[in-house]
């Protein structure tokens, strides 16, 4: 097996000074093989934001290494990076395309091609035919999708993904599920996809990292061996509820 | 209901109003220097000695001078405080106790600083519409979501695309906002101006024939004032129309 694409090995992040500040998160260590999709889950407050802003390279760790990419793959800060937030965070005056097209032009692509390639995710993603309407216009998992296209118009190696599905009421998280499964599928990405939902972790991931809150570090860590393709159908198996059943215990709940 | 029973119902209403104020002349026996009907108002137009179009032309002026300097003064102004934080910490608490000095009540020093004429009464309307065109345009620049931050830089966007890209666009519909509190603010102004000294325009005429008990120039005067403003404010809202309101976009 070849060296993992992101390796994170005790990382703490602190804000603030020594004696006062406040410790985000401490002692996370988590490999993540390139084109995986590594879920984050835990209850708010556990750091898993933190996680995910160090490693899009906002803010440097306070302790531990972070390395990213690997020799068969390197890895460029910027370049390589998309993110999709909880809220799409459309840009309301440009059309769904031009939204799609920001992270190009914020790295100075050629123009044409960014537009091809825009047009083409958003057919991927399937909201195709609203490329030239206002995002206003667009319903929330649509919305969503056009955000998950934007992350990846820059063809970047990582895309995180902090609660992207967070405010979608349960069906279209439930559909958006599958969807981001596909996408995952198709565009071979390494994805991280940080949730405080415990049966979303368990039925996208590859790995799942538990994360509890007060002290905010890593309390287990899942290889999730589930039945492919993955279906909704997974989520009623017994391995499932095993899975599922393990991490409700270990946030301590029962 | 309807855009186009809205249109109708907004026409009938001010159809009604006229209709209700010639009853009023004909109903009671108000003299006309207390009332005049509309009728008599309107006639006011064709007596030629009044110079309509001279004193229309200053007033339109004095505005749109005044309120074109706000407009640009205070896009500038707020643009400065969001690169210069120093600046920004300075400026904006003075900026905020000068707000609260009635705009008004400065006008007869600016007379006495500038003399009379066209340019201290832009001055005057500038002055009063220019703070809510830095606060709204402030405001818009500096509310952008925390996450569309971080997204941005990490692509490493500089601080020039995150200006250009995002907080600039962003703040349109806050500037939009501001510029139609102002439009409002610029014709008070100018008038104020006209009224403490001036030697023509809507203001200084009402002025004059005031002493005259001309009511119904009076009345066609302030007429003229309220179109004025009306085709700035209707100017203002064509563009919200093109920038904003055909995107769907709110605030």
């Amino acid at each position: 097996m070849s060296t993992p694409f992101i390796r994170l090995e005790g990382v703490s992040k602190r804000y603030g000074s020594e004696t006062d500040g406040f410790l985000a998160v401490q002692d996370v260590t988590l490999d993540i093989s390139e084109g995986e999709l590594v879920a984050i889950v835990g209850p708010s407050g556990c750091g898993k934001s933190t996680i995910m802003n160090v490693v899009a390279g906002l803010h440097d760790a306070t302790d531990g290494t972070v390395e990213i990419g690997n020799l068969d793959s390197p890895f460029t800060p910027g370049r390589d990076v998309g993110m999709v937030f909880q809220k799409a965070l459309l840009l309301k005056w440009r059309t769904v395309v031009d939204n799609v097209m920001l992270p190009a032009e914020i790295l100075g692509l050629p123009r044409k091609e960014s537009k091809e390639r825009a047009l083409d995710l958003l057919e991927m993603v399937g909201i195709g035919k609203f490329a030239n309407a206002y995002p206003q216009q667009l319903s929330g998992g649509m919305q969503q999708r056009a955000a998950i296209a934007r992350s990846l118009v820059h063809d970047p190696k990582l895309i995180l993904m902090d609660e992207p599905f967070g405010a979608l009421d349960a069906l279209t998280r439930e559909r958006m599920n599958l969807e981001l499964l596909r996408i995952w599928k198709e565009s071979e990405k390494t994805i991280l996809f940080v949730t405080h939902g415990i049966q979303e972790a368990v039925f996208l991931g590859s790995q799942v990292a538990v994360m509890t809150a007060g002290p905010a570090r890593m309390a287990a860590h899942f290889d999730i061996n589930l039945p492919e393709p993955r279906t909704l159908d997974v989520k009623t198996t017994e391995e499932f509820g095993a899975y599922t059943r393990e991490i409700y215990h270990l946030l301590g709940l029962r | 209901m309807s855009r186009t029973r809205l249109i109708i119902y907004g026409i009938l209403s001010h159809v009604a109003f006229v209709a209700v104020w010639q009853l009023a002349t004909m109903l009671t026996d108000l003299p006309s220097y207390i009332l005049p009907s509309p009728i008599e108002t309107i006639n006011e137009l064709f007596e030629p000695s009044y110079n309509w179009s001279m004193h229309i032309w200053a007033t339109t002026l004095e505005i749109v001078g005044g309120y074109v300097l706000a407009v640009i003064v205070g896009v500038a102004l707020a643009v400065l405080f969001v690169w210069a934080p120093v600046v920004n910490a300075g400026l904006m608490p003075l900026l905020v106790t000068i707000n609260m000095v009635p705009k008004v009540a400065m006008a007869p020093l600016f007379i006495v600083w500038l003399g009379y004429g066209l340019v201290p009464n832009m001055i005057i309307a500038f002055t009063i519409c220019f703070f809510p065109i830095v606060l709204t345009t402030h405001r818009g620049l500096i509310e952008v979501e925390p996450d569309l931050i971080s997204l941005v830089k990490s692509l490493k966007a500089n601080r020039w695309q995150i200006f250009t890209k995002i907080q600039l666009p962003g703040s349109l519909p806050y500037l939009f906002s501001g510029m139609k509190v102002a439009a409002v603010l610029a014709v008070a102004g100018a008038i104020v101006g006209e009224f403490i000294a001036s030697e023509k325009g809507l203001g200084y005429f009402l002025l004059a024939q005031q002493n005259a008990l001309n009511t119904s120039a009076m009345m066609m005067a302030l007429l003229f004032i309220t179109l004025i403003g009306i085709a700035l404010y209707g100017a203002v809202v064509a563009l919200e129309w093109v920038f904003i309101t055909r995107k769907g976009i709110t605030q």
